[in-house]
């Protein structure tokens, strides 16, 4: 008996050498398969690419007032923009000027927008009902100077759309 | 807690905060006794932000955002714990779409992170291709995100009384398609590591820890099921969409680091069942509940949900104010870690690596 | 065909009639030390660069390709940048050692370069027991390896350093027994015999089983010795960042590195000479017509084509599998590796013995 268990064991010695080389066998088949197949690659070459690289319809990038052909935009300063963003990244400055009808009215100076500390939500841009925000498909945020990344959004001399009716 | 060299030996040597195999900034203080560990003391703290702090003065729809930066490779699901505690407290319930949708994303997330987890996993082993085809496979999930949420990793998506958008047309095409494709590359995981006698040696009965352990210690996910634990919140309290669908636990017995790296493994494919069972049958519905504000009345409230490590559960203190009075975080990970001494005393420092890999730990969920 | 000779001869009598014989023999030296640095440097940034290519295509990357064509001159990039980096200096380490450890380390794999014959007649030295001498010599790298863990004064090192000796004294030995088989075939332990004895087909086809599996064995040995692929437990980079040479940092790093990857090179053209006949062509029976069209391609491409082609294995290996644990590395030694080699060299000896092998 005990010959035949001398036996058993060195089979099994045998075997697990036998199936260890071939379960080693299996991880190489598939690292070896995709050597030979370069049409697997996935790597996308970056500063090639920049042209024909589009990114989705609703990726976030930043933010950005929508501006029609006329360089108007639809923000009539009313603030919940600022006050639905969880980091303070919107802030509004507004003018007070003389309406038409002798009361004085809010008009938008400069729409500050603080892609530093933005954390990309996207509370802000359901929160306007004018529909004035949206976000961008750019994602090239790098810049060298962190001043760069405080932005206004309204474009040099673009006017309300609520002012001018 | 201070380490008593006890032998002359005995030596202790600091692994982390910048080390490659804790997966972020953790500490481990480890007493050595030549390559054999005695001790191992986490220490955390390293990337505390305070996140239950800085909720107390958001509003709930905007503290959803900090959620997806504690763990954030499930921020759908941390998004949905908190929309589901809130909308509890509410006493509202959402329309069977965005149910449908929440869960959808909810599984891909925890396709996702089990895929970024395996190919970390293979590298701390030292396999380093692994990591290599599990982001590979990833991207897609995450392309997915991308189109119908707008970003690919701290998402925001799911909000208190619905989602913050509608999802892409092209979602339910694309998840249909990542199934397919997902299917045909999971065998390549298990040729890969999963069958390599190597990577069975490494794990087979290292790190053994007992179901009374992994209740003792709160272990939770897919490494407190692979000492048999059933935890799978879907299967005991399901919310969402899992009461419509056929879920099934996966758990096994061994306890070992194989184990919980078979669960994980076999979550991949129980999570594709489960997308294969809601993504063609998303029903039409508002995804957005129409609700004068969004706010939690007086009152104490708690959910939990199953994220990709473990029972995170949400506990709201309100006072009926728009922002909570307090907010608790009962994340996976910070009970998941503290096992790791248990597990790992009388291993190699090579074990302790495969073990804490085992953990699947997300160091900012540890601290918040 | 294509035979060195004649040309070294040359130069050695045009020195010789030119120079006094001390100059001679100095000016000889100098070449040759010269030239084979010249061979160091290109291959060690070569097979550096082939890695990162053949691992991108197991990983579905690309691999480098920003610098110069395919991304050609990535690694002499690499090498600029590491010679002009700070070389840093830690407190409490042993700085005469700390200093000389790279140095220990690229030597030895200087040395073992000068006995491997690239092609007939082109070997710098013929010793007459140029397998000893290669398995000394590739030895010694380990001291560099367990002086650069002790005097770096870091914990991780040592753990390293301590892994790679344990290491590297167990698997010299399955090294030397697959070698052994060889020897055993040839007779002989000069490089050029051993490739002579080869004329009429390579060892591993000649050599039956026992011949493929000492090539086996000493595949896995050799790569376990040069502290790579699965067996990288020395660097472990996982487990203790980058072990031995953790505290270092520009060239004297990139020594490491460099002679990482020519002791990679040297075990794998250990492994063509012995096993796979060396510079010699590939012959089919008695196929003139075939024979002679192999015997066209020059001895070189034959030695560098067989040499990448075992490179191309062990790289495979690295990117494949994952890190043994060191009791398991220690255990697949003496459990595994050592007993069948045993048995093989038995086994071999009884063959050639009885004169069986062709």
């Amino acid at each position: 008996m005990a010959f035949l268990k001398t036996i058993r064991e060195v089979g099994k010695y045998f075997h697990d050498i036998y199936s260890g080389v071939a379960s080693l066998m299996r991880g190489m088949k598939v690292t070896g398969s995709y050597f030979t197949r370069p049409g697997s690659i996935v790597t996308q070459r970056y500063p090639e690419n920049r042209d024909t690289l589009k990114m989705f319809d609703n990726f976030k990038g930043e933010l950005m007032l929508i501006h029609d052909e006329n360089n108007l935009h639809s923000c009539n300063v009313c603030n919940t923009c600022a006050r639905k963003c969880p980091n303070g990244s919107i802030e509004i400055i507004y003018k007070k000027v003389e309406g038409a009808d002798g009361r004085s009215k809010k008009i938008l100076d400069k729409y500050v927008y603080h892609l530093d500390t933005c954390s990309f939500c996207g509370l802000c841009v359901p929160a306007c009902d004018e529909l004035a925000l949206k976000f961008d498909q750019k994602f090239e945020h790098a810049v060298f100077d962190k001043r760069k990344l405080t932005k206004v959004l309204n474009k040099p001399g673009s006017s309300s759309k609520t002012t001018n009716e | 807690m201070d380490i008593e060299l006890k032998e002359k030996e005995e030596y202790i040597i600091n692994m982390g905060p910048q080390h490659p195999s804790t997966h972020g900034v953790l500490r481990f203080e480890l007493c050595l006794l030549g390559e054999q560990v005695k001790y191992v003391i986490p220490h955390c703290g390293y990337i505390h932000r305070g996140i239950e702090k800085m909720c107390e003065h958001l509003t709930y729809p905007q503290l959803v955002h900090l959620t997806d930066r504690m763990d954030y490779l499930s921020a759908h699901i941390n998004n949905e714990a908190v929309a589901l505690c809130v909308e509890k407290s509410m006493n509202v319930e959402v329309s069977d779409r965005v149910k449908y949708i929440r869960t959808i994303l909810s599984e891909l997330t925890r396709i996702a992170s089990h895929q970024l987890w395996w190919s970390a996993f293979g590298m701390d082993l030292g396999a380093l291709t692994t990591f290599f085809y599990g982001l590979r496979d990833r991207e897609k999930i995450l392309d997915i995100f991308e189109e119908s949420t707008g970003s690919r990793l701290t998402q925001s998506f799911i909000t208190p009384g619905g989602l913050m958008g509608d999802v892409h047309p092209n979602f339910q095409k694309r998840v249909a398609e990542f199934i397919k494709y997902f299917r045909k590359k999971l065998p390549e995981y298990d040729q890969l590591l999963t069958g390599n006698v190597i990577f069975r040696e490494r794990t087979k009965g290292i790190g053994i820890m007992s179901k009374e352990d992994a209740i003792d210690y709160g272990v939770t996910g897919p490494s407190g099921r692979g000492s048999g634990f059933h935890c799978d919140i879907r299967k005991i309290e399901p919310y969402s969409a899992y009461p419509f669908v056929e879920v099934n636990e996966v758990t096994l017995t061994e306890g070992d680091t194989y184990a919980r790296y078979l669960v994980r493994i076999k979550e991949m494919w129980e999570s594709l069942n489960i997308l294969e069972q809601l993504v063609d049958n998303v029903p039409a519905g508002p995804i957005m509940l129409e609700l004068k504000a969004i706010k939690a009345p007086k009152g104490e409230y708690y959910q939990r949900v199953e994220t990709a490590r473990g029972e995170l559960g949400v506990y709201i203190v309100s006072d009926g104010g728009p922002s909570p009075a307090r907010m608790k975080f009962r994340s996976p990970n910070f009970s998941n870690l503290f096992i790791i001494n248990k597990l790992a005393a009388g291993h190699k420092i090579a074990d302790l690596v495969a073990i804490s890999g085992s953990l699947d730990l997300v160091i900012p969920d540890i601290d918040r | 065909m294509y035979d060195f000779a004649p040309l070294i001869d040359s130069i050695t009598s045009y020195l010789n009639t030119n120079f006094s014989p001390f100059w001679a023999g100095l000016l000889a030296m100098v070449m040759l030390g010269l030239v084979l640095l010249l061979i160091y440097a290109v291959l060690g940034l070569y097979l550096v660069y082939a890695e990162r290519k053949i691992c991108a295509r197991m990983q579905n990357r690309m691999g480098p390709n920003r610098v110069g064509p395919m991304g050609l001159f990535q690694t002499i990039a690499d090498l600029i940048k590491l010679l002009l980096k700070e070389l840093i200096f830690i407190r409490n380490a042993d700085n005469f050692l700390f200093n000389i450890a790279p140095f220990i380390v690229i030597v030895a794999s200087i040395m073992a370069i000068g006995s491997i014959p690239f092609g007939k007649g082109l070997q710098a030295i013929d010793l007459n027991i140029g397998v000893l001498y290669i398995l000394a010599i590739s030895s010694m790298g380990v001291i560099g390896i367990l002086i650069a863990g002790w005097a770096s004064n870091s914990k991780y090192s040592v753990i390293g350093a301590m892994r790679s000796g344990a290491q590297v004294i167990s698997y010299e030995l399955s090294v030397g027994l697959a070698l052994l088989c060889i020897i055993t075939y040839a007779g002989t332990m000069q490089f050029s015999e051993i490739i002579a004895s080869q004329q009429n087909g390579w060892w591993i086809f000649k050599g039956h089983l026992p011949a493929m599996i000492a090539f086996a064995v000493y595949l896995v040995a050799g790569t376990a010795e040069t502290n790579r692929g699965p067996f990288d437990l020395a660097e472990a980079e996982s487990e203790l960042t980058a072990g031995f040479h953790t505290e270092y940092s520009g060239i004297k790093f990139a020594f490491f590195f460099l002679a990482e990857y020519m002791n990679m090179f040297i075990i794998a053209a250990v492994a063509t000479t012995l096993f796979l006949g060396g510079w010699l062509p590939f012959h089919l029976f008695q196929w003139q017509g075939f024979n002679q069209v192999m015997d066209f391609i020059p001895p070189v491409f034959w030695f560098f084509g067989k040499t990448a082609f075992v490179i191309y294995l062990m790289m495979w290996f690295k990117w494949t599998f994952p890190r043994l644990r060191i009791d398991q590395l220690l255990a697949l030694e003496w459990k595994y590796l050592l007993p069948i080699n045993l048995m093989n060299l038995i086994l071999i000896s009884f063959l050639t013995l009885m004169q069986w092998h062709f």
